[in-house]
This record gives structure tokens, sequence and C-alpha cells, in this order.
């Protein structure tokens, strides 16, 4: 019964970890660009659900309607200016680029708003929870967020497969040139994945702040669990990544178990793991064409 | 360099005049002019290095010319972007196929369909073109022969309803009966009055198909002229870079 807990907590960190790192996969997957500033992009979502909600006289539960569509402009804007021209040059600017973001963003937030943690205050929700039985308890928290994981990708997954958008995404993703050779844009379907993976990111700051607090510097822990999300579960594949998400929730949880310490330890030896027997990932794409 | 020789019908549908591209230092296409009107099929021969591939290129707009100018029905286009120039009627299926391997058939045509003009070939025109492919359309491409793959780039290209399409090295690595095949399509294109720019190592197969031939040797012009007014010796001397001296079976 023990295990059963370790397996059910780890699956529903597992439900985060996946909706953290589906826009990490997707910059990578359509543009090839390696986001280092994705981790304190959520936080500025977190931020801005702390900060500016309010404002609207909304309560903070209700933050991400605010919150997502500001993230999915800016999304395809930072594509198309800062991102873009990046990625014009060569894909090591793209790699110094995000890096330096990232540090810009930390010490920006550092300044405007101290170290202090904040968190998204949703009241007594946070409390609440659905015992199963004596040992195991759900929260209705983690589980409206693995339920919000699921649905994103399903939903992300069915406009890729079956929208001209979504198509024409796979095709610039495939090959750049033959897709203008097609007479697609491919500066503004960037954009486009850029303001899907921007919408998703700032779903998993909010989450994140719900669950727990967030400080300036709270984005480059959560990177490296997106990462290993992304490499466990195979680059390319939204499955992949749910999968990743919830293996790598599971063995935080199993190391946690034995000791609080060994919680990113547990999750690192599951990444060497499958960087050991299947590089590409658990469901990464085998390249069929010669 | 300008093209000596008129177009029999009538207005240029695409011209390129004095073009002059670089690759780094290498000076790959220069002062390369030509035309194509509706209806013509324009074969650009050479050998390999001679710049056919980059002036094709350059026309649909992924390498930046630099000096010349490309017009489109009278209008210069060199300062749009790739998919303008597609949008506009010039579509190039390029060296290699280049079709999307995680996309089905039906997916690679509908991509090329997207932002189609007006015109006569629907997916289901292309479809009765090339009979096998309702069948199979929804298995991915990486399944599908040499010769397949082509003939989906080639449809690809053609559902964006171009009027003037380049083709670039349909025959590389295919089997004489492939490329035999493959050529079945050009009557139907040429009648709908698309303008053909073709380029082809096999000479034979771009005189036959021909209305006119324009060779390039180490990116300059080195012959001009329709297949039945050129013979096999000044072909080859301009292919070649040889001074023509006729072989003496070529003089009787």
């Amino acid at each position: 019964m023990i295990w059963l807990n370790v397996i059910v907590s780890g699956v529903l960190l597992g439900g985060f970890y996946a909706l953290f790192a589906c826009g990490l996969s997707l910059m990578f997957g359509v543009m090839k660009i390696i986001n280092l500033a994705h981790g304190d992009m959520a936080v500025v979502a977190g931020y801005t659900a702390v900060f500016l909600v309010p404002k609207f006289h909304l309560p903070e539960v209700w933050s991400f309607v605010v919150v997502v569509p500001i993230f999915a402009l800016l999304g395809y804007v930072v594509q198309r200016t800062l991102f873009q021209k990046s990625i014009d040059r060569d894909p090591f600017t793209t790699l110094l680029v995000t890096f330096g973001l990232s540090v810009v963003i930390e010490n920006l937030l550092l300044e405007i708003y101290t170290a202090n943690a904040q968190s998204i205050n949703i009241g007594s929700l946070i409390a609440k929870s659905w015992q199963v039985n004596n040992t195991i308890y759900v929260s209705y928290l983690s589980l409206t967020v693995l339920i919000v994981s699921v649905v994103v990708l399903a939903a992300l997954q069915l406009f890729l497969s079956k929208t001209s958008t979504g198509r024409q995404i796979r095709a610039v993703s495939d090959d750049r040139e033959a897709a203008q050779l097609c007479g697609t844009n491919y500066r503004h379907i960037f954009g486009i994945a850029s303001s899907l993976a921007f919408a998703t990111v700032a779903l998993a700051g909010i989450a994140f702040g719900m669950y727990t607090s967030l400080a300036p510097t709270s984005g480059g822990v959560n990177l490296l669990f997106a990462f290993e999300t992304v490499v466990i579960g195979g680059i390319g594949s939204l499955w992949g990544t749910l999968v990743g998400g919830i293996l790598l929730g599971i063995a935080q949880q199993f190391g946690a178990h034995f000791n609080e310490q060994y919680t990113v330890l547990a999750g690192n030896l599951l990444l060497l793991l499958v960087l050991a027997i299947r590089p590409q990932g658990l469901f990464g794409k085998q390249v069929v064409m010669s | 360099m300008s093209d000596p020789a008129p177009t029999s019908t009538g207005s240029h549908r695409l011209a390129v005049a004095n073009l002059t591209i670089h690759h780094g230092q290498l000076r790959a296409v220069d002062d390369v002019s030509l035309s194509v009107g509706a209806s013509e099929v324009l074969a650009i021969i050479g050998a390999n290095g001679a710049g056919k591939s980059t002036l094709l290129r350059t026309i649909a707009g992924l390498h930046t010319p630099t000096s010349g100018s490309i017009t489109y029905e009278g209008e210069e286009i060199s300062g749009l972007r790739t998919f303008r120039r597609v949008r506009r009627g010039i579509s190039l299926v390029p060296e290699g196929r280049r079709l999307f391997p995680s996309l089905t058939l039906e997916e690679n045509i509908q991509v090329g369909a997207q932002k189609a003009a007006a015109g006569p070939f629907s997916i289901d025109a292309v479809y009765e073109l090339f009979a096998w492919m309702p069948g199979r359309r929804r298995q991915r491409v990486g399944q599908l022969s040499g010769g397949e793959q082509q003939a989906v780039a080639i449809a690809r290209a053609l559902v964006a309803n171009p009027t003037v399409l380049m083709i670039d090295e349909v025959s590389l690595g295919l089997a004489p009966i492939v490329i035999e095949r493959i050529y079945e399509f050009l009557p139907t294109i040429v009648a709908e009055g698309i303008a053909v720019l073709l380029v082809e190592q096999d000479v034979s197969q771009a005189l036959a198909v021909a209305t006119r031939v324009h060779c390039l040797l180490e990116g300059k012009t080195s012959l001009v002229g329709s297949p039945n007014e050129l013979g096999p010796g000044a072909i080859e001397s301009a292919y070649f870079g040889t001074t023509h001296s006729p072989s003496p079976e070529e003089s009787t």
C-alpha cells in the first residue's frame, strides 16, 4: 500500500512535469530552439498571476483566464522578434539569447519583487483532498493539474494532427525549406508554435505557484525537470512527454520515500538509465526516410 | 548576354536578366539571362556544379542573387520571400524531393494545397493524374519507393496551381523505366499552359521533352537553342567546355 501511495503521488507530480515540459518539447521540436529561459517564463507567469491578476478583481484561482492569453500573445511576439533574429544567425545564438533572457528575467524579478517567495492564493482549495483509503490522499489541486495536463496534451495532439495549421507546424518541423516551397510562411508558423508553448508554460507556472511558492530563481530547477521529462519521453512526442513526466514523478517519489534528499537524485538516475538504454527517449521518433 | 531566342508563345511569364549568384567566394551563376513562356518547356542542362540548381533555387527565393533581375509577368520579384513567390505562382520541385517524412502522402499534398491559387490542379485532379496515389494516401511517404516519392513531390508542387513550375533533377537516382513514367505527366501540365523550367542531368531526356535548351558551363550560358536545331556536337562542347570540333560521325 505504501508503494501504491508512491505511485499515485508520482503520477500526480508527473502531470505537472508534463504540463511544464510540453512547451519546451514543442519549441525544440518545431524551431530547434532550446529555451533556457523556459523555467523563468513559468515564474514570470506565476508572478503575473500574483501581482497583475488581483488588479482585475478576479480570484487568483481564475488567474489563468488572464495570464494564458497574455502569454500566448507574448509567445508570438517574442518569437517573431527576438527568437527569429537569433535563429537567422545560427543555432548557437538562440542558446545564448535564451540563456541571457533567463539571467535578465531572474534579476529583474529580484530587483522588482525582492527574493521573497510568492504564492498564488487559492484559499481553502489548497487543503482539500480526496481520501482514497487510510493511507492514500489525493489532493484536489494535484488531481486538477493532472487532468488539465492530460487535456492540454490531448488538445495539442488533436490540433497538430487534425487542423491545417497543425499540419503546417509538422511540415515546418520536418523541413523548413520545403515548407516554404509549399507557400508556407514558416516565420508565422514558428510564431504560432511559440504562442502555444508560452500558453502551456503559463499554465504550468500558475500551477507551480498554487502548489508551492515561487521565487525569482525557481525557474532553474524546474527547467532541469522539464528537460528530464522531455528526454525520458522522447523529443517530439507529446504523449511521450506525459509518460516521461509520470515516470520522472514516480522515480522522484520513490527516492523521496527512502530519504527526502534522494528526490532529485532518483530522477537523475532514471534519466541516465533512459539515456543509456534508449537515447532517443521512450517515444522518440526514429528517422525512417533516407 | 541576352537571350537570343524569342519565345514562340509570345509574352514571357518568367524572365531572368543578367543574374549573378555567389556561394561565398564562388561565382556559381554568372550573368545568365533566360525566359520562359506559357506551355513552354525550357531545359537547363550542364555538368555537375554548373549552377543549374542554384539558378532554380534563386528564382524560388532560397538564395539571394548578387545582381540581376527576376521578373514574373513583367513584375520584379527578387525582393519577395519564397512563400510569396509560391503564392504568386512559381513552384519548385526541389532536388532530393524533400517530402515531409512524418506526414502521410495525402498530408504532404495538403500542405502544398494550403495556399493554392485557383486552377485546374485540385487534390482530386492530381489523384487522377497519378492514379496509384489515392489507394496509398494514408501511408507515410518514407514507405514509398523513390519514384513514388518523386511523383508525390511533383504532385505537392502542382496542387499549388503554379503558372511556372520548376523541376530540379527529377531523374536522379531513379531507374530509366521509372523516369519514363514520371515524365508522362509533363504533357498534361504543358497543356494547361504552365511554363516549365527543367533541370535535368540526363541530356537525352532533356532534349526529348524540351521546347528549348539552355546549357550552363561553370555558371555561364554556353548554348541556347531548340533541341532540333542543335547538333549533338554543339551540345557536347557546350556541356563540357571543349572547343567544337565535329566528330567524324557527326559531319556525315
